[in-house]
């Protein structure tokens, strides 16, 4: 079997995430952050430590300005919704994760001015083009740093240049870069991380967060949940500090303790590492692609300028035709379609049929490519004609 | 813990600010630990970080260095 479904859910993980896990439910499992007793503060330690691990892999001074939510789309729901409120104007890309398009376009009906701008057809981002699309009252811009489409990476470094200049946040959509593409949340002025823990983060799912730089006012910020939160018992009150105001309910200690393994892999293996490994096979299954003559690679070339998610498709095929035979009859793991961004898919020209997407990690190895490739050159000669 | 010794808590209005204190102080060999938070002090359910009363200058300072913010320091 061949894993290349890594940009939705990274498999396999570092066998310690497993290992945290079982022994978070042997030997600690208890609360953290509710009770005094011993087992609740290892279970509070064990929390703190994965933020400090975080903290240095995103370059975050103090570990509590990072939260823990669900997932990234919770992280993102939690920014938007919590920052813009109607009459705000927010600006964005062409090429956005349904997690950011359907929250803004639910603000939009709420009275949110959404400026959406486009990106070429290769996924490229012209930062200057913002410059045009500020207004009095935009407030934020979010981006995604690297598609989930076609592996493209978006200059987020100079998009914050610019939101700061104007005094506009600037929200960080990572669930592609996240543990394989550097990020500074000081050098790329990002003011809100938000991340995912169950892709390139080899955390398990359930598992993500936001992260606050020290331009984003907690005060004025707005949860999505209220609840308890171990602290200010005496109050009936959410409380308006750090990480409390936004972690109500007793938070994914198991998930959390495989993610801090995760992420300590990745700071021990060093992110540049990875991302140097993963470009090399980026480089081989794209240059394989191309050789085949049916098959149609999207995206940009330039190898420094993308991140291990490949989408291609074979003339006059379905994707799902592809997908279904890949899994099938080679035991190759992709997704087809339109992998919840018909944003992207209409910029790239691929929309309502999609693509057939491969995502690679840093477990992969040269020789699962070899045989994808392989077997997409298979398939393509078969060159079953679309009824 | 010395029984001979004199002793202080912190409150702090998070746990995950306890933790980040204790995280903090033990970094630096300073004799804590995490207790829940004495009756009469409070009447939340959370901990607190009791230290050495000879060591209160040095941990107030680690607290503003951490910008940790705390509700306040009792002898106990």
């Amino acid at each position: 079997m061949i894993y290349l479904d890594n940009a939705a859910t990274s498999y396999p993980k570092p066998k310690r995430v497993e290992q945290a896990m079982v022994n978070f439910m042997n030997n600690i499992g208890a609360s953290p952050g509710r009770s005094a007793h011993r087992l609740s503060q290892e279970a509070g330690r064990l929390i703190y430590q994965t933020r400090e691990n975080l903290a240095q892999l995103f370059k975050v001074n103090d570990p509590l300005r990072i939260i823990f939510t669900l997932n990234i789309t919770e992280a993102l729901n939690l920014a938007l919704q919590g920052i813009l409120v109607p009459g705000d104007g927010v600006i964005t890309s062409s090429m956005e994760h349904n997690s950011v398009m359907r929250p803004l376009r639910d603000l939009e009906r709420k009275g949110v001015k959404v400026e959406i701008i486009p990106c070429s057809s290769r996924g490229e981002f012209d930062p200057e083009s913002i410059k045009k699309r500020i207004k009095k009252n935009t407030k934020l811009i979010v981006i995604n740093h690297g598609s989930n489409v076609i592996g493209s990476i978006l200059p987020i470094c100079q998009i914050g240049e610019i939101a700061r200049k104007h005094g506009i946040l600037f929200l960080v959509d990572t669930a592609q870069t996240a543990g394989c593409y550097p990020l500074d949340m000081e050098k790329d002025k990002i003011d809100l991380l938000a991340f995912t823990g169950h892709k390139a983060l080899f955390g398990p799912s359930g598992t993500g967060g936001l992260i606050f730089g020290e331009r984003v006012n907690i005060k004025k910020l707005i949860p999505l949940k209220r609840g308890g939160t171990g602290s200010w018992s005496e109050f009936e009150e959410q409380p308006d500090f750090l990480p409390d105001k936004y972690e109500s309910g007793t938070l994914n200690a198991v998930g959390i303790a495989g993610l801090n393994e995760g992420v300590k892999f990745i700071l021990q293996e060093g992110v540049d590492k990875i991302h140097r490994y993963e470009l090399l096979l980026t480089q081989k299954l794209i240059e394989g692609l191309k050789n085949i003559p049916e098959a149609i690679v999207y995206g940009a070339e330039k190898r420094e300028d993308r991140v291990a998610v490949v989408s291609f498709n074979i003339q006059k095929r379905l994707p799902s035709e592809i997908g279904l035979k890949l899994d099938e009859e080679y035991g190759i793991m992709c997704r087809i379609g339109l992998h919840c961004s018909p944003a992207s898919h209409k910029t790239i020209g691929t929309f309502p049929m999609g693509s057939v997407r491969f995502s690679l990690s840093y477990f992969n190895q040269w020789e699962e490519i070899e045989q994808a490739l392989e077997a997409v050159k298979k398939i393509a000669k078969e060159g079953r004609k679309l009824k | 813990m010395n029984k001979s010794e004199e002793y202080r808590v912190v409150l702090f209005y998070s746990t995950s600010a306890a933790i980040k204190a204790e995280s903090l102080a033990k970094k630096e060999n300073l004799v804590v630990k995490l207790i829940p938070v004495p009756r009469n002090l409070s009447s939340d359910c959370g901990i607190c970080l009791l230290f050495r009363s000879q060591d209160k200058l040095v941990i107030e300072d680690l607290l503003n260095r951490g910008k940790i913010e705390y509700e306040n320091i009792y002898p106990i």
